[in-house]
C-alpha cells in the first residue's frame, strides 16, 4: 500500500546499495529529483537498468553510485554524447562500468517480460545485427510452431522501479499521462516502486482507459513538484531544452562535473534546494 | 530559386521518395525533417509513428527529442513504446522505416555503436535505439544522411541495423520480413540497391555535383547506374515550407548548434 512520505524518507528505505534499479520515462517524466537523492545520499554499486540513460544516469554514473547499465540508447537527445557515461565506460572514471546494451524494441519487451512475470522476452529482432556478439544475454530460439528463428532477451526485474508522474490521490494511486513510454511496465516488474508526483488531488479526474497504476502495487508517492526538471510533465512544464545543452559542457569535463554535482546536489537539502540553486546558476550563465 | 544548401536539396530528395498515405516509423533528426516535410508537402496523408509512442504525430515545429510533448499533443493517438514496437512495428504496419546513421557500408548495413573494436572504441556512438527493428521489420527502409569516406565506409566495424547483410537474397535467407533499404539519400546524390546484388549504385545526382565528388566521399568504388539523372532542384514551394519548419523549430527550441542530427 503507498506510503506518502517525503523522498528523502522514500530513497533511504527502499533504496539499498547493490540493488538493481530502474529509472523511467521516455524523454517525458524523467525523474530527475529521484536521481539527484540517490546521488545525495551517497547509494553505490547499484545495477542500473533504463532505456535511454539521459542526462538523469549521466549524474548517477559520474557520481560513483553504478557499476553496470543495460540500455539502448546512450546519447543526450538532440545534443550529443552522455560524457560521463562515456568516460565510465573508456576510461573507467569514477570506476569501471559493465555496459550491456540492447534494442529498443528488446528492452521494451523486456520490461513486458518482467511485469508478466516471465523469465524471458520473445521478439522478431537482432537478425544481421553484431549486437549479439556483444551481449552475450541476446539469444535465438526456434519458435516450437513455426520453425522461424526469433530473439530472446532476459526479463527486466529490477528490486526498485522509480517514475515522475502528473497526479497522485490522498491513497497513493498514481495517473500518469502523455508520452508514457515504458513506465507502467517497469512499474510492475519491480519488486517496489516509488513515485514522484506533480500534485497530490483529492480525487483522480482520469477516464476509464487512462493510465493509473494503483495504490496496492506502488510502494511510495512522494510530493515533488518540478520533480522531472529539466525533463518536462505534460500538463505542467516544458522540456528545458537550454539545460540538455547546457550539461554537454558540464558533464565534458570530470572537475566541471563534479563541481556541479557537489554545488547543485550535494551542497543542497532537497529538490527545491536544488531548484533555487539551479535558477542562481541559470543566472550566472545568462549574466 | 536557385540558392539553397546541400543539406536543404538532401531533405527535399529524401522527402519526395515518401508516398502519400505511407505508414512512416521516423527517426529522430535528419529522418523527422524529411518526413514532415513530406507531410507538409507532396505526401499530405502520411502517417508519422515515433518510438516513444505517437501515432499520426503532426508537429508543427520539429521535436529535439525523440519524446517532445508536441508529438504526443498533435497524434492521433499515443501508446506505450511496448505497444509501438510490438503491436504496430513488429504487427507489420509499418510500411517505411525512415532512419539515419554515423556509417553505412555497400549493402546498406548501418552502424550507430561503435567506431574501433567494441571493448576500446575510438568513437563511441549512442547505440542501437529503435533501428534494428526498424530495419528488420519495416517493409521498406530508407537512409538519408551526409556523405563523406568515413560515413560511407567499406568495412563497418560495427553492424547495428542490417541492410542486405552481404548482398544478393541475403536478407531472405535470414528470414527478415522487410525489404530492406531501398533508397539511401545524401548531400551529393541519390543510391538505390542494385536489383540483383543489392549494392548501392547511384541513380541520381544533386544539381552541381560531379560524379568525382561523389567517388571521393566514398570508401569504396562507388557504382553509377546506366542512366543516371540529375536531381530535380528543390523547387521554391519545397524550400520555403522546409525553412519556415526550421524557423518556428528554432524559435520554438532555441537555436542549437549540431540539433540537425
Amino acid at each position: 500500500m503507498a506510503d506518502i512520505c517525503s523522498l528523502r524518507e522514500a530513497v533511504s528505505g527502499l533504496i539499498h546499495d547493490g540493488d538493481t534499479v530502474a529509472m523511467e520515462g521516455f524523454t517525458h517524466l524523467i525523474p530527475h529529483a529521484a536521481g539527484h537523492e540517490v546521488i545525495r545520499q551517497g547509494k553505490r554499486d547499484l545495477a542500473l537498468v533504463r532505456m535511454t540513460p539521459d542526462l538523469i544516469y549521466d549524474q548517477l554514473i559520474g557520481a560513483g553510485c553504478a557499476t553496470s547499465l543495460r540500455f539502448s540508447w546512450g546519447g543526450n537527445p538532440g545534443v550529443g554524447s552522455l560524457h560521463r557515461l562515456r568516460d565510465a565506460v573508456e576510461k573507467g572514471w569514477p570506476h569501471k562500468l559493465a555496459i550491456r546494451e540492447h534494442s529498443h524494441a528488446d528492452m521494451a519487451n523486456a520490461y513486458v517480460a518482467g511485469a508478466s512475470g516471465l523469465p524471458f522476452a520473445v521478439l522478431r529482432g537482432y537478425i544481421g545485427s553484431d549486437l549479439p556478439k556483444v551481449n552475450d544475454s541476446i539469444r535465438f530460439i526456434d519458435c516450437p510452431y513455426t520453425g522461424e528463428k526469433l530473439a530472446t532477451t532476459p526479463a527486466v526485474r529490477p528490486d526498485i522501479t522509480v517514475i515522475h508522474a502528473q497526479q497522485a490521490d490522498r491513497q497513493g494511486n498514481v495517473l500518469l499521462w502523455g508520452i508514457l513510454g515504458v513506465q507502467k511496465e517497469a512499474a510492475l516488474a519491480a519488486k517496489k516502486v516509488i513515485v514522484t508526483v506533480e500534485e497530490i488531488v483529492d480525487k483522480l479526474d482520469a477516464p476509464a482507459n487512462a493510465c493509473i497504476l494503483p495504490k496496492w502495487v506502488v510502494s511510495a508517492v512522494c510530493h515533488v513538484p518540478r520533480g522531472a526538471t529539466p525533463s518536462y510533465a505534460h500538463g505542467y512544464y516544458e522540456r528545458d531544452n537550454r539545460f540538455y545543452l547546457a550539461w554537454d559542457a558540464i558533464a565534458r569535463n570530470r572537475e566541471a562535473f563534479t563541481a556541479w554535482i557537489q554545488r547543485h546536489i550535494l551542497d543542497t537539502e532537497d529538490f527545491e534546494g536544488f531548484l533555487r540553486v539551479h535558477a542562481e546558476s541559470q543566472q550566472e550563465m545568462s549574466a | 530559386m536557385s540558392i539553397y544548401t546541400t543539406n536543404e536539396m538532401m531533405t527535399v530528395a529524401a522527402a519526395r521518395r515518401l508516398p502519400d498515405g505511407a505508414v512512416c516509423f521516423v527517426g529522430i533528426g535528419l529522418p523527422s525533417t524529411a518526413a514532415n516535410l513530406a507531410r507538409l508537402t507532396s505526401a499530405p496523408n502520411v502517417v508519422l509513428i515515433y518510438e516513444s509512442g505517437p501515432i499520426g504525430a503532426k508537429p508543427t515545429v520539429l521535436p529535439l527529442s525523440i519524446g517532445d510533448g508536441e508529438l504526443a499533443e498533435t497524434a492521433d493517438t499515443v501508446v506505450s513504446t511496448p505497444e509501438i514496437f510490438r503491436y504496430w512495428l513488429q504487427g507489420g504496419r509499418v510500411d517505411v522505416g525512415f532512419l539515419g546513421a554515423a556509417q553505412i557500408d555497400r549493402f546498406a548495413n548501418l552502424n550507430t555503436t561503435v567506431i574501433g573494436p567494441y571493448d576500446a572504441p575510438k568513437t563511441r556512438l549512442p547505440g542501437a535505439g529503435g533501428a534494428p527493428e526498424i530495419a528488420g521489420s519495416a517493409k521498406e527502409v530508407f537512409i538519408i544522411m551526409r556523405q563523406s569516406k568515413r560515413a560511407f565506409d567499406d568495412k563497418l566495424d560495427f553492424v547495428t541495423s542490417v541492410g542486405h547483410m552481404d548482398g544478393g537474397e541475403a536478407r531472405q535467407r535470414a528470414g527478415l520480413p522487410g525489404k530492406g533499404p531501398q533508397v539511401v539519400v545524401t548531400d551529393l546524390c541519390v543510391m538505390e540497391p542494385d536489383p540483383v546484388t543489392r549494392e548501392l549504385t547511384v541513380v541520381s545526382i544533386h544539381p552541381g555535383i560531379s560524379r568525382e565528388q561523389i567517388t571521393e566521399a566514398t570508401g569504396w568504388p562507388i557504382k553509377f547506374a546506366a542512366n543516371v539523372v540529375e536531381t530535380p532542384m528543390p523547387q521554391v514551394a519545397e524550400l520555403e515550407t522546409l525553412r519556415a519548419l526550421q524557423a518556428r523549430t528554432d524559435a520554438a527550441h532555441g537555436k542549437q548548434e549540431g540539433s540537425e542530427s
